[in-house]
């Protein structure tokens, strides 16, 4: 199903099962501990081996002597893979170093070898005993050191790296009020509960692997094209899935050992990254200098806006693209952006929730508050002044799809209490706290996908849908049953739905926030389709059938889809596929977050007291979990605020603090109540769910709210993230 | 990890005994620190015995008017302990403070005097670390050392002392009673217990081989508003950038010790003999000799802050 023009009223528009809040309907096997994840798979390989990665001891170099010896001789080993014995491998299209290095070293803690033992226990004390004598050579780690190299990166995601319109130069030269600052942000790990973890299990040529992987058809790409053997021989198996944020989306050494490890030692082999090596084995979202300035009028109302981004990554990488938003969000007739890409030897940086806005925006927003603070106007009411309601590089040719940005901040006010702001920093008192409160738009791009799924109804009239749709804790499971459930006039309970097997139909998978939306219009295409098929067999014309009740109805006439069915069942396969309304309209999606802080006086921590915010993101498909995520990511925003950061040891060339307990994420003590409104949306250019995304929404501005919440508390402006005690502290003193 | 042979003793005697005979011998008893450390290698005992089940999980007076604690009191109960709770409520605020409910269920009275540094470097078995590996050189001295000490420090080392409870027990006074190997007790003042790194950083205690800890005991209580005050990046589960333990009396004295900045728990004379001078003289006499990076300099005012913040609220309470 090709989905070209605006979509009219259909069946979801309904709402009987779709829009209303559900408990997921994975829920209960996730917290029974009946849902098995990849690395629990024992049902299905009950004699898998077991694998430990060896990772680099330096961050560029070459391996110049590897003994084996002692390790192949430790108790249980069965066998060592390393680069001199895997046989030819390629890498992937999505990869940016390799997954198993050597002789070349691109990067600390890449797998160098892995061995396998009986027991886990076993391979990791025989890893210890791998010896290798490294030829190191220097590398560059410093993102400022380097940041006069950077050069233009390739198109990836997040569009051109620069674009322009008007005359920025001479327009900021003449603006009344001028903002100019530079903002940075650190390096950062995904940090979701499930390590990488895979079972790799060989039949002949034929490759079975279960997993934890939020993007099956590129990572089964992937996987061929490093092993060299076609995609048709090898099986993806990922249904459930302990959280990703990006860190998921690719193939990476866990998979690919495994199926290394599993074809030299002739059965089965289960791997995890430890906890310690994700981190530098890994991908992070990588560190960004940003310069932002800003013109406007005396009354706040923008004239030129320029937004420039320095980002590092391996040779052959990518750049953070920090500038997205500061493209759309905002009005100026005159405006540039533009990314610059350095070369760092640290390990490989890639996509992290949100990836481009989630910290373009801790200094858009930030900015936007020094301009309202410099304009004297509220930073609610700047923001409604700069309000644009078409694609402003663009121009009023190319209007966004649907844009409730004003909605949302006014609604968020209003619910948060913003007019009891005291504008005025560093004024509001309780007990030993300084109390301020602080607010950001929400923005982040809206992206569809490709996305196929087939359904079927059996003979009970039961529905089942395939797809290899990834649940990465999101609530897939359950808004596909949702959309499948309106579209047949079934129950939810009468759903069934099965995830991540690449033997099902290619999805949109879940990144970029398209999944929820790309992934349930593949699933409306597929039953589009069935109910052709099923209105056919009844003999009824299918635009005049109803489907309801279980039944499908035309007049006085029904039939059940039991009967139609059959004792054969009935199925349908369909995708749908995108023709150019996100190139016709700018398609995004739109928040506000509020933040109210307290500083202690005298020791500078800061603990966040209440957050809330307003979204719009198209039809909630389902209120509860889109509810999960936007709090979900309400948190990583604080985290970003207030404590997240690889801290890079620019000697060694590595993340230091590479543990749970060093690099530091929110606990439960960290967040208050959270308060979520969704304004009421319906983006009919979209899809024809008439949804857009939010899974990474409720990050993009929540850290920066923050940040303004801490300006207003204390009259303290850092614009170097994260805001730790000991910045605080030497802005107070300086 | 590495194979490792395993007993369950039976007696402190025959623990101590076990202990000095077996090369790489460790005791272990919650293993919350242990067991991690095991599975990087850091640790590579090759006998652990068990101690959990020698009995010392007592919290009974002293005939002094003070308190023993068994060694094998777990963090939880030692905190939850109505006569601490009452008379020496700076222990039970620290404890609370530090780890997780899971954790402190497990750790141990002696095995959290006896846990090991967070520094960064030592985690990382391939980076230098001369606590971890003497001679190979201190990664955090150039490198990141924004959690690590100031005071007690050498350079060879400048890992922190991480717990919370050693400093409301240095602040206490306590005394750690042990057994030898060859039978002798002794009981050890906890300011003579943890060494400062030196040029020997991989030597923290004055136990010798074999030696156990059987309990620590604290003298008879010390009047006045007892508190912790435990300053750090998130609100909860995380290691102390600074805190203070303190004892404000009523007569405008009071005695202090410092977690979060020193090579072993921290407390001066000189500090407790500032204390009617208010907060800033504290922390000067505190931060006598203190040696900073530009990562952890800024725990200087932070302890003078902390110290302020305490001063504030000792206030509003008279």
């Amino acid at each position: 199903m090709k989905f070209d023009t605006p979509a009219g009223p259909n069946p979801i528009d309904k709402g009987r099962v779709i829009g209303i809040a559900h408990d997921r309907i994975d829920g209960p096997a996730k917290v029974t501990g009946t849902a098995a994840y990849a690395y629990e798979r024992h049902d299905a390989a009950p004699n898998a081996a077991y694998g430990w990665i060896v990772g680099s001891a330096i961050a560029k170099g070459r391996i110049a002597a590897m003994d084996l010896t002692a390790a192949e001789a430790s108790p249980g080993v069965l066998g060592i893979v390393t680069h001199a014995n895997a046989g030819k491998l390629s890498k992937g299209n999505m990869n940016t170093a390799h997954l198993l290095g050597g002789p070349q070293i691109e990067h600390y803690e890449q797998a160098l070898a892995l061995v396998v033992a009986d027991t886990f226990e076993n391979a990791r004390a025989a890893a210890a005993l791998v010896r290798i004598d490294y030829a190191p050579e220097d590398g560059k780690f410093d993102l400022a050191a380097e940041r006069l190299n950077g050069v233009i990166p390739p198109q990836g995601f997040g569009g051109p790296a620069d674009t322009k319109a008007g005359d920025f130069d001479g327009a900021f030269a003449k603006a009344a009020v001028k903002v100019e600052q530079t903002y940075t942000t650190p390096d950062q790990s995904h940090a979701m509960m499930e390590p990488h973890a895979s079972i790799a299990a060989w039949n002949g040529d034929k490759l079975t692997l279960w997993t934890s992987n939020q993007m099956i058809a590129w990572s089964v790409g992937d996987m061929a094209k490093t092993l060299g053997i076609p995609k048709e021989n090898i099986r993806f198996v990922s249904p459930y899935i302990g959280g990703g944020f990006g860190s998921k989306l690719f193939l990476r050494a866990d998979a690919l050992l495994a199926a290394l490890g599993a074809r030299q030692v002739g059965r089965p082999v289960k791997v995890a990254i430890a906890r310690p090596q994700i981190p530098n084995n890994t991908t992070h979202r990588p560190a960004t200098i940003q310069r932002i300035r800003i013109g406007a009028d005396k009354d706040g109302v923008i004239d030129a806006i320029a937004h420039e981004v320095w980002s590092g990554d391996l040779p052959g990488g990518g750049a953070e693209t920090a500038a997205q938003q500061t493209r759309l969000l905002y009005r100026g007739e005159n405006r540039m952006t533009a990314h610059r890409l350095v070369t760092l030897n640290l390990p490989e940086g890639n996509a992290m929730r949100a990836p481009g806005e989630a910290v373009g925006l801790l200094a858009l927003e930030v900015a936007m508050d020094e301009l309202a603070e410099a304009c004297g106007v509220d930073p609610v009411e700047l923001r409604i002044r700069n309000d644009v309601q078409f694609d402003p590089e663009a121009g009023p040719q190319r209007p966004f799809s649907s844009r409730k940005l004003v909605e949302c901040l006014r609604a968020g006010a209003d619910r948060f209490g913003w007019q009891r702001r005291n504008p005025k920093p560093g004024q509001v008192r309780d007990g030993r706290w300084l109390v301020g409160m602080g607010m950001a738009s929400a923005f982040r791009n809206n992206l569809t996908e490709k996305s196929g799924a087939r359904i079927g109804v059996d003979g009970s009239g039961k529905v089942i849908v395939e797809t290899d749709m990834t649940d990465i804790g999101t609530g897939s499971y359950t808004i596909i049953a949702q959309t499948a459930a309106e579209m047949l006039g079934v129950d939810l309970d009468q759903v069934t739905v099965r995830l991540g097997d690449s033997r099902f139909p290619v999805s949109a998978g879940s990144g970029g926030q398209w999944g929820a939306n790309s992934s349930t219009a593949g699933v409306y295409a597929a039953a589009m389709a069935l109910r052709a098929k099923l209105a056919e067999k009844a003999g009824y014309a299918a635009e005049q059938a109803q489907f309801e009740d279980g039944l499908v109805r035309m007049g006085n006439q029904s039939q059940t889809l039991a009967s139609l069915a059959g004792a054969q069942g009935l199925w349908a396969e369909d995708s749908m596929e995108y023709g150019d309304l996100d190139k016709k309209y700018a398609q995004a999606t739109f928040g506000a977050h509020f933040c109210e802080v307290g500083v202690d006086m005298d020791t500078a921590e800061v603990r966040v007291r209440r957050m809330g915010g307003a979204f719009a993101s198209g039809r909630i498909l389902n209120p509860k979990s889109a509810r999960s995520q936007v709090i979900g990511a309400m948190t990583m925003g604080v985290g970003a605020a207030l404590m997240e950061a690889l801290d890079v040891d620019t000697r060694f060339g590595f993340f230091v603090n590479h543990d749970m307990a060093e690099y530091q994420v929110p606990v439960h003590a960290d967040i208050p109540h959270q308060d979520v409104l969704f304004v009421d949306e319906l983006d009919d250019k979209s899809s024809p769910m008439k949804a857009k995304g939010v899974g990474e929404l409720g990050i993009c501005g929540a850290g920066a709210a923050v940040a303004n919440a801490i300006y207003n508390a204390t009259g303290i402006r850092l614009r170097d993230y994260p805001l730790t005690i000991d910045k605080l502290l030497k802005a107070q003193a300086a | 990890m590495k194979p490792f042979t395993y007993e369950r003793a039976n007696s402190v005697e025959a623990a101590a005994k076990a202990a000095a005979s077996v090369q790489g011998a460790r005791f272990i008893a919650g293993g919350t620190n242990l067991l991690d450390l095991m599975k990087l290698q850091i640790e590579t005992p090759t006998h652990l015995i068990d101690v959990n089940r020698l009995g010392l999980d007592r919290i009974e007076k002293t005939e002094e008017g003070g308190l023993r604690i068994g060694a094998l009191v777990r963090n939880t109960d030692l905190a939850a302990d109505t006569t601490v709770r009452r008379d020496y409520g700076v222990l039970s605020r620290a404890l609370v403070a530090g780890a997780s409910g899971q954790l402190r269920n497990k750790a141990t009275t002696a095995g959290n005097l006896l846990q090991r540094t967070r520094c960064p470097y030592f985690y990382d078995i391939r980076m230098p670390c001369n606590k971890r590996k003497p001679g190979s050189g201190c990664g955090a001295l150039k490198g990141m050392s924004r959690s690590l000490a100031i005071l007690g420090v050498s350079d060879a080392c400048i890992a922190q002392h991480p717990s919370d409870m050693a400093v409301a027990m240095r602040l206490l006074d306590a005394q750690v009673e042990t057994m030898g190997a060859d039978g002798t007790k002794r009981a050890i003042p906890i300011a003579d217990f943890h060494l400062l790194p030196g040029e020997t950083p991989h030597k923290e205690t004055v136990l010798n081989a074999g030696e156990i800890i059987t309990s620590v005991t604290l003298p008879k209580p010390v009047a006045g508003t007892h508190v912790y005050r435990k300053v750090r990046d998130r609100a909860s589960y995380a290691f102390a950038l600074v805190s203070v333990a303190a004892i404000f009396g009523k007569d405008g004295t009071a005695r202090f010790a410092f977690g979060g900045i020193g090579a072993k728990p921290w407390r001066t004379a000189e500090a407790d003999a500032a204390a009617s001078e208010g907060a800033k003289a504290v922390a000067q006499a505190a931060l006598a000799g203190a040696r900073t990076t530009e990562h952890n300099d800024f725990k200087r005012p932070l302890v003078e802050r902390t110290l302020a913040s305490l001063y504030r609220q000792q206030e509003a309470r008279a």
